[in-house]
């Protein structure tokens, strides 16, 4: 069974309706990219999973279970973690304590714990420490976790949040434009990054204009045009399906 | 670590040896600092580490104080057992107010707070469910007593005070290093990165506002001991904008900070009052120049430090 469905998810907002009736199935362990021109409405997917936006209509199941009436922490804490568009990172804390906010919902000690700084607090803090700096390893900013967030480069601040995401422990990560603002080496840095992820048994879902990038590391592309789907399936399908190349580049018989 | 040990226990041990060469009346006023630098520690909690901004946390420390009172002149129960009860009595009250309005952005829940702090006291001066005394308010609190030894001097309740306040900077500094303590700031950074990171958003900010009031509400009772008479007008609006300057002045989320904002705040006013009117006018003049040249409080907080094992160099890009 697929580990997350979406099930004619339609949303509207006003008068405009940003998603239509979208359906789509993730396969556990799989990477699947989700592109198409801007204001295609692929973010909105992305907020309707996440619980951030309800959907109008339509039904998402994540491992079986409808993620509609979770609010969303719950669905973090279900295994769903994200990754924002703009970057949403905490300025003025430390890089650490971005990735520790990732292993909040993974802890338990309560407001008398903390205060008092219990055993099992400690613990279960140790715990989270070294959690934390293992994901920072992985991203590669192991060396740079007292900075404070804002002090690093946009690629860097890229990599705390996803980081932040893989902190929480995810069964499926969610990155919206992870190579956005991001230099050539950057991005082929992010390709490994994405690949050892998916090692780890994740199953990955992103927004991506690069097109190098999602070619290279996504099986499965989703193709979206005005809230729409429009084509589904493999990248050397979809390079070659012409109501893609319609989208992207205007149809051949526009002028 | 080591070193934030030490400056907390040099402070303890200055202030302890303080009465040494104080009056009573420094000493009297060295209680007033006490008293607000746990309230503003407490408030704190709220408006530095969450970024809430609440300007009716006097409500919180009038239910506080009123509940001690009440308790202690018609049920005749020592004082300080009622310390327990007035916090919980506090954050029951924040609880209940704050729910609905939890959801309120900034200068919402700004002005939303103030209300709530004109309704407790209109409320208290109206002898509400007769139990308050109205105006006058209630008195004939009797005096607090520690192991059957009895409080009456400025300089007994300076140790009771200024113990409680220790123990608060102890608890509360332990609190930010925590899991929650954390939670509260991720709050105040960036409310939707917070709640997409898996934190309860509406449940951290309520935790935050009812240990606020719960603390207040233990600084009310103290006060209330303190005083032996508690009035509405010890609860004014005035009351709430000084403990948020002290925390804005000090430095939000600071403990430091807050502690030395109380002692300007509450101290230097003290020192000037040989220039009657004036002091208030050099008072108000030294929180505008701090406001334009020193934004972040005298003592802003500093990042948290973790104890982190040695950097592997092997696996690392620079």
């Amino acid at each position: 069974m697929s580990l997350l469905q979406l099930k004619r998810i339609t949303k509207n907002f006003g008068g405009l309706c940003a998603v239509s009736g979208i359906s789509c199935n993730l396969e556990n362990g799989s990477v699947t990219g989700l592109i198409g021109p801007n204001g295609a409405g692929k973010t909105t997917v992305f907020n309707l999973i996440t619980g951030i936006y309800r959907p109008d209509e339509g039904e998402i199941l994540f491992d079986g279970h409808s993620l509609l009436k979770l609010r969303t922490h719950q669905i973090v804490a279900r295994g769903i973690a994200r990754t924002f568009q703009t970057i949403r990172l905490f300025q003025n804390l430390s890089v650490l304590e971005n990735v520790l906010a990732g292993c909040h919902c993974r802890m338990s000690s309560g407001v008398l714990g903390s205060m008092l700084h219990l055993p099992g607090q400690r613990r279960e803090e140790r715990k989270a420490l070294g959690k934390a700096l293992e994901a920072l390893s992985l991203v590669g900013l192991r060396s740079q976790a007292e900075q404070l967030s804002k002090n690093l480069s946009y690629g860097n601040q890229r990599l705390i949040e996803i980081a932040r995401a893989l902190a929480t422990e995810p069964r499926v990560l969610i990155l919206d434009e992870p190579a956005g603002g991001m230099n050539e080496q950057e991005t082929l840095d992010l390709i490994t990054l994405i690949g050892r992820i998916r090692g780890l048994g994740i199953t990955v879902l992103l927004i991506e204009h690069d097109m190098t990038l999602v070619m290279r590391v996504c099986e499965h592309i989703i193709v979206m045009e005005y809230g729409r789907k429009i084509a589904e399936g493999p990248p050397d399908e979809i390079k070659r399906d012409p109501k893609v190349i319609e989208a992207y580049l205007g149809a051949e018989d526009e002028y | 670590m080591k070193q934030k040990i030490v400056i907390f226990a040099g402070t303890g041990a200055i202030l302890a040896a303080l009465p040494l060469v104080l009056n009573a009346y420094w000493i009297d006023v060295l209680n007033n600092i006490g008293i607000y630098a746990i309230l503003a520690l407490s408030l704190n909690l709220i408006v530095g580490h969450t970024g809430l901004f609440n300007l009716g946390h006097a409500a919180f420390y009038a239910v506080g104080a009123y509940t001690a009172a009440i308790l202690n002149t018609t049920c005749h129960i020592p004082v300080l057992w009622l310390l327990p009860v007035c916090g919980f009595t506090a954050g029951l009250f924040a609880l209940l107010v704050a729910r609905p309005i939890i959801h309120l952005r900034g200068d919402y829940l700004c002005i939303v707070t103030i209300g709530v702090g004109e309704i407790v006291r209109i409320a208290l001066i109206n002898d509400v469910f007769g139990i308050t005394g109205g105006a006058n308010g209630i008195f004939g609190v009797s005096r607090p007593s520690v192991f059957g030894f009895a409080l009456r001097t400025p300089l007994q309740f300076f140790y009771l005070i200024w113990i409680f306040a220790g123990v608060t900077v102890i608890l509360f500094h332990l609190l930010e290093y925590s899991r929650v303590g954390r939670a509260l700031n991720y709050l105040r950074e960036d409310e939707v990165a917070a709640e997409g990171s898996g934190i309860n958003t509406a449940r951290y900010k309520l935790i935050a506002f009812v240990l606020g009031a719960a603390w207040a509400g233990m600084a009310g009772n103290i006060y209330a001991a303190k005083m032996s008479i508690i009035s509405p007008e010890s609860f004014s609006f005035w009351e709430s904008v000084l403990m948020f300057s002290i925390v804005i002045l000090g430095g939000s989320g600071s403990i430091p900070g807050v502690l030395i904002g109380a002692f300007l705040i509450t101290g230097l006013p003290e020192i000037f009052r040989q220039f009657a009117s004036a002091r208030m006018l050099i008072f108000g003049a030294a929180m505008v120049a701090m406001m334009i040249f020193r934004t972040q409080g005298l003592l802003p907080a500093g990042p948290r430090k973790y104890r982190l094992p040695p950097l592997a160099s092997e696996g690392d890009k620079a």
